[in-house]
């Protein structure tokens, strides 16, 4: 190995909290070489961004950092604030994962990109401004002249992402530390991204440490990988290695976490449970005093759905396809139109009250396991909660033996009944919502991105539980989510929408073998990486 | 930007309309009128005095006269104050209390940010402890306790300044009633700043600042402040009326004439033309004030559209 540019050895990250010394990062160690790739690899609690955060001088402020961490021949560590800030920023820079509020909303974008210009090589604004266009022209922004007088709000998650590695890039750094830079973003924005970033690298020739839970982006992007756990560093390598014989038994569940199985496809014989025939959904956006005619915007435009039971449909798409809108609209949860049936019953024009005796057939689970249960409950009380509504006769001892019985369903310690959601991991709060919606003997139940939230590995539990239930009681899911390994695992029909309209439809083995329309297979591509041509980003003038 | 402030004033007829009519009927509906004194008048004046105000009219008749004088800019004269119109009242004492509003709001935007901002960089320190304390009792205490206590203390123990009177607007007649005015503020605007700024420092975009080596006066001043006195913005609505209700005390206490006073006297003496004024221009002027911190909200945060 050439010399190091980066390299971390014996660093230690610990955290004074109100219950104790938490030890985030036990002595890791671990060297980035000149121009190389090397992704950090762990799930989330793994202390993988912390490690980073810590050479960074960005801890919380309760966070204390011990060890060594090196750039060349500077101990990071323990480095005054001003000596630091000479080195973050123009020759270590980062990018983060959340593009949204990465950036200030209150000033534009381009004065953002030029700060660390002017501060670190004194530019003037006019150097800054004309080497700003020039860098925007490098992440493949168009019209960067206009753009960068936008402020963060006016442009997208992906072209956020840019911006921020147009900054990142601005003082061409040694290493570029990118924190799950894709992660909030939809696969294809994703795969443009990646892309981007490994062109940049190849052409500038910075190292870049990858940081992510996500193995299958690290496979064709990096050079070296370092997973993570709990920690520590379990396994170091050659990502061809790496791949080909994992050591650790933690990289092999890793490697093996994709969800794996089919879902076979009901009878033709069994009944229609649930029907959706040209449901639309419109939102006015603006109109008022003064102001002229509202926009209709239609999230949901024309959508035929036909589930039947024991099926299970994945609704695809990316954010804003209206697959979301689609599900509620279905469950007459919103103001939608179009004509439904949910088994003999037309419920198109159902109100509240004469949805209700529908609704314990019909249930739903949300994607965020944190926002979706109320927070001074009691577990038992939320998986409760439903039958209080649909069957008030049942005794408080009666609910409870309930309650521990949905528990054990879906694979929760009934012991733990009485604490509280905070004390429950990602995952066992999507069990939760599971045994809250299961616990009624449903027939249909919307799955509204369950495992979207959730590391690979209890992605995977999950699906697992949900095909279970499903061959247990006879359930019909409509699967909604962006993550086309989950769907493939899951569905046995698949919609895919695009701007409120399904482009393709069909059985899933059809869908992923021989898509039809370029949309979809431009997002799997992007997802399950057969990658084509990489997407071109313009050249420099 | 411009359809905006049309829009609002347009927007604000009608609310202006409600408050006078409002206002009008329910003055009547108190007992008494201004000509009721102690010592009862003869009769025939006082059926001149009604008859020369007009008050002998049906009382829609009035209220129809009122509005359309009100149209033409006139106030009408005064019941109590003869030989003033209410317009003469206003043009000597708005000027008064405007110079009293806008130097306590300034005092307390200047100090109270200060205050927030520093409060914030030293979380959990005894400054921070301090300030929070500081303005606990900044809004517990009210001003009919502050006002006469600096009076004492400054205008007749020590001396310094004068005790009460304006002293045809002489500088030093103006600070303890600005100070009386602006300490409320402070402490809400203190607190306000404080938690916004706490809120800031921890937000992504100021990681980001961090992260490229910014200085940490850059990090402050450029990505935390400007973010830190949005709320204290939205506050100066509400922060405007509350002057308009303080300065009714402070000008009392410390014997100024502004338009303070008119409030509860001329609501007692049943003054109908002055009241009615004051109620309008009080409307007016929280109505313009609202505007502006709408108009200023949007300068400083490019999310917010006016339209």
């Amino acid at each position: 190995m050439t010399e190091p540019v980066l390299s971390v050895s014996g660093l230690h990250v610990r955290f004074d909290t109100p219950d104790g010394d938490v030890h985030a990062v036990k002595g890791v160690s671990f060297a980035v070489a000149r121009g190389e790739t090397v992704a950090i690899v762990g799930e989330s609690g793994s202390g993988k961004s912390q490690t980073m955060m810590a050479l960074m001088g960005l801890l919380a402020s309760n966070g204390r950092a011990e060890g060594s961490a090196r750039y060349r021949d500077r101990e990071l560590v323990g480095l005054p604030l001003k000596a630091l800030n000479t080195i973050r920023g123009s020759k270590i820079t980062m990018i983060f994962q959340e593009p949204m509020t990465s950036l200030d909303p209150l000033y534009r974008v381009g004065r953002q990109i030029a700060e660390p210009l002017i501060h670190h090589r004194g530019l003037s604004r006019a150097a800054a401004k004309a080497r700003v266009i020039e860098l925007l022209h490098l992440v493949g922004i168009p019209e960067p002249e206009r753009r960068m007088r936008s402020y963060p709000h006016e442009l997208s998650g992906g072209q956020r992402q840019r911006v921020m590695i147009a900054m990142a890039l601005a003082n061409e750094p040694d290493v570029l530390i990118a924190d799950e830079p894709t992660t909030a973003l939809d696969v294809t924005i994703q795969a443009q991204i990646l892309d981007l970033l490994a062109e940049l690298k190849a052409r500038l020739g910075m190292a870049i440490v990858f940081i992510t839970h996500d193995l299958s982006i690290v496979r064709r992007f990096a050079d070296r990988v370092v997973v993570m756990k709990s920690g520590e560093v379990v396994e170091e390598g050659a990502v061809a290695t790496l791949f080909a014989a994992p050591a650790h038994p933690y990289t092999r569940m890793l490697l093996a976490a994709e969800p794996t199985g089919r879902k076979a496809p009901p009878p033709d014989t069994a009944p229609v449970l649930l029907e959706g025939r040209n449901v639309e959904v419109a939102f006015k956006l603006g109109g008022g005093f003064l102001s002229g005619p509202p926009v209709v915007l239609k999230a949901v435009d024309g959508v035929t759905v036909r589930l039947v039971r024991g099926q299970t449909i994945g609704i695809v798409g990316e954010s804003g396809s209206g697959k979301s809108t689609l599900g509620r609209a279905l469950l007459r949860l919103n103001h939608g139109t179009g004509q439904i049936r949910f088994e003999h019953y037309d419920i198109s024009h159902a109100d509240r009250r004469a949805m209700r005796q529908h609704r314990r057939e019909l249930q739903l689970v949300f994607q965020d396991p944190f926002g979706s249960l109320s927070p001074r409950l009691t577990v038992g009380q939320i998986v409760t909660e439903g039958l209080l509504v649909h069957e008030p006769q049942l005794s408080g001892a009666e609910r409870d033996r309930r309650a521990v019985a949905a528990m054990e369903e879906v694979g929760l310690d009934p012991a733990t009944r009485n604490r509280y959601p905070h004390e429950f991991s990602g995952g066992q709060r999507q069990r939760i919502a599971i045994a809250r919606a299961i616990i009624l003997k449903p027939k249909v139940v919307v799955l509204d991105e369950p495992t979207s939230a959730l590391d690979r590995s209890v992605q995977k539990q999950i699906v697992d539980l949900l095909r279970d239930l499903q061959a247990r009681y006879g359930l019909s899911y409509l699967f909604i989510s962006h993550d086309l390994a989950v769907v493939r695992a899951i569905a046995d029909h698949i919609l895919v929408m695009k701007s409120g309209k399904v482009v393709e439809a069909g059985p899933t083995e059809a869908i992923f073998d021989a898509p039809q329309h370029p949309y979809t297979r431009t997002l799997m591509a992007a997802a399950l990486g057969h990658h084509p041509e990489p997407a071109r980003a313009p050249r420099l003038a | 930007m411009l359809a905006f402030v049309l829009r609002r004033f347009l927007g604000a007829i009608p609310t202006l309309f409600v408050i006078i009519t409002a206002s009008f009927f329910m003055m009547r509906l108190a007992p008494g009128g201004p000509f009721n004194l102690d010592r009862p008048l003869d009769p025939t004046v006082m059926e001149n005095l009604n008859r020369i105000f007009h008050l002998d009219e049906p009382l829609w008749s009035q209220y129809l006269r009122y509005l359309g004088n009100l149209l033409t800019g006139d106030f009408g004269p005064s019941f109590v104050y003869r030989d003033f119109s209410v317009g003469d009242l206003f043009a000597n004492g708005l000027p008064v209390s405007l110079q009293l509003g806008a130097g306590a709001i300034l005092l307390a935007l200047v100090v109270g940010v200060a205050m927030g901002v520093y409060a914030a960089l030293r979380q959990n320190s005894l400054a921070d402890y301090l300030v929070v304390a500081t303005a606990s009792i900044g809004t517990t205490v009210p001003t009919f306790v502050v006002a006469p206590l600096l009076s004492l203390v400054f205008g007749v123990w020590l001396g310094w300044l004068p005790a009460g009177g304006w002293g045809d607007g002489a500088i030093l007649n103006k600070i303890l009633p600005i100070v009386t005015l602006a300490l409320p503020q402070i402490a809400v605007i203190a607190r306000l700043t404080r938690g916004a700024t706490i809120e800031a420092l921890r937000s992504d975009h100021v990681r980001t600042a961090r992260a490229y080596g910014l200085p940490a006066r850059s990090v402050v001043i450029t990505h935390t402040l400007r973010a830190s006195i949005l709320p204290v913005v939205s506050y100066l609505g509400p922060a405007a009326a509350a002057l308009v209700t303080g300065s009714i005390v402070v000008e009392t206490i410390f014997g100024i004439p502004g338009i303070g006073r008119f409030f509860v006297q001329s609501a007692l003496n049943r003054d109908y033309t002055l009241v009615m004024g004051t109620v309008v221009v009080i409307a007016i002027f929280v109505v313009v004030f609202n505007m502006i911190v709408d108009l200023l909200y949007a300068w400083l945060d490019p999310r917010v559209r006016l339209d």
